[in-house]
């Protein structure tokens, strides 16, 4: 199979800065999202030359951005404390559960961002988190039961 | 959710501030149409006629990495050049340009180009002479009609053997408003 060209960087810039920014801003909320936002492209651009090809490159970046939202919560907030969550999205169902979500751990609040919020495998959750996959569907469903335990 | 045109300009600028673009590029307006101008770390490579972006994208990541971002900052010394070639106070640019990706025989030709002064005028045999080749006039035709970097190698300055304007990648009408703009224009 040939391999998929990689976009100029311009492209893949403008084709997922907004979905990164609603995704950070949903781990972070809208204000730490703003420098969570300008390291993540920094670093995907760090790294963009070295690319092999152009596969995955979503799954690839959202690892970026996950791993940029971690640091940033576990140097800032302290664990547990909910952060404004921005509402929006065509998500309704995810929605509804979306607003609880501020208060889980990190690692959890984040695969479960990506699996209802983003419809992510647990394959790439789990690089994006640097786990198994198992791990992240463990994470996923862990984060869920808690919300269910605090809300039901 | 939308980013914010602050921080899309933020992003943009620490991009080219921290070296990390192959490409950097950015449109401007002049008298002949907006422009797009395109440099790398070692140059100008790049002003095309055509500033839909789109298609002078892959061009550019082909030749020069895929790390294309547009970016104005690094473009601000060849917009102001540009400016004043245009105002009139200017007749020779001082840029560096990047011309690393052509042929060898291509940077021939566009080096003894830049030779010929604001206001003069070259055939392409004549060019072809003084670089040794004078029966070469029709690649050094080739040769100019894909110069990257028009205006600033001023390829507009070479015309036929009869005077006739002959062609240009840009299209007749800027290679008449070039020459007039410098005085050349031979009727």
């Amino acid at each position: 199979m040939e391999a998929v060209a990689i976009p100029p960087f311009e492209r893949f810039y403008e084709e997922r800065k907004d979905e990164l920014f609603g995704y950070l801003a949903r781990l972070l909320g809208r204000e730490a999202a703003e420098d969570a936002f300008q390291e993540t492209f920094l670093r995907a651009l760090r790294a963009y030359g070295r690319l092999e090809h152009g596969q995955h490159l979503r799954a690839w970046v959202f690892t970026i951005a996950t791993r940029v939202a971690l640091d940033e919560r576990r140097r800032k907030v302290p664990a547990g404390e909910p952060v404004e969550i921005p509402v929006g999205d065509s998500r309704p169902a995810y929605a509804e559960l979306e607003h609880l979500a501020g208060e889980l751990p990190a690692t959890e609040r984040a695969a479960v961002v990506l699996r209802y919020g983003y419809d992510m495998s647990y394959d790439d959750i789990g690089a994006a988190l640097g786990s198994s996959p198992e791990a992240a569907r463990q994470a996923a469903s862990s984060g869920v039961r808690r919300l269910r335990r605090r809300h039901t | 959710m939308t980013v914010s045109s602050e921080l899309d300009r933020r992003f943009r600028e620490s991009a080219a501030a921290e070296g990390l673009l192959d490409v950097a590029y950015d449109l401007a307006d002049t008298p002949v149409g907006a422009l797009l101008l395109a440099a790398t770390p070692e140059g100008l490579c790049r002003i095309s006629f055509d500033p839909e972006p789109e298609r002078e994208l892959d061009v550019l990541a082909r030749a020069f990495g895929a790390r294309v971002l547009r970016s104005p900052r690094p473009l601000e010394e060849a917009r102001r050049e540009l400016d004043e070639y245009f105002e009139g106070s200017r007749r020779d640019f001082d840029l560096r340009v990047d011309l690393r990706a052509l042929p060898v025989f291509q940077r021939t030709v566009l080096a003894e180009l830049v030779r010929v002064p604001f206001g003069a005028v070259e055939t392409y045999g004549g060019l072809a002479a003084r670089i040794g080749r004078p029966r070469a006039a029709r690649a050094v035709g080739g040769a100019l009609n894909r110069n990257p970097v028009p205006i600033v190698v001023p390829c507009h300055r070479v015309v036929g053997s009869t005077g006739s304007l002959v062609g240009y990648a840009g299209g007749l009408a800027r290679k008449e408003h070039l020459l007039a703009h410098e005085g050349a224009l031979l009727r």
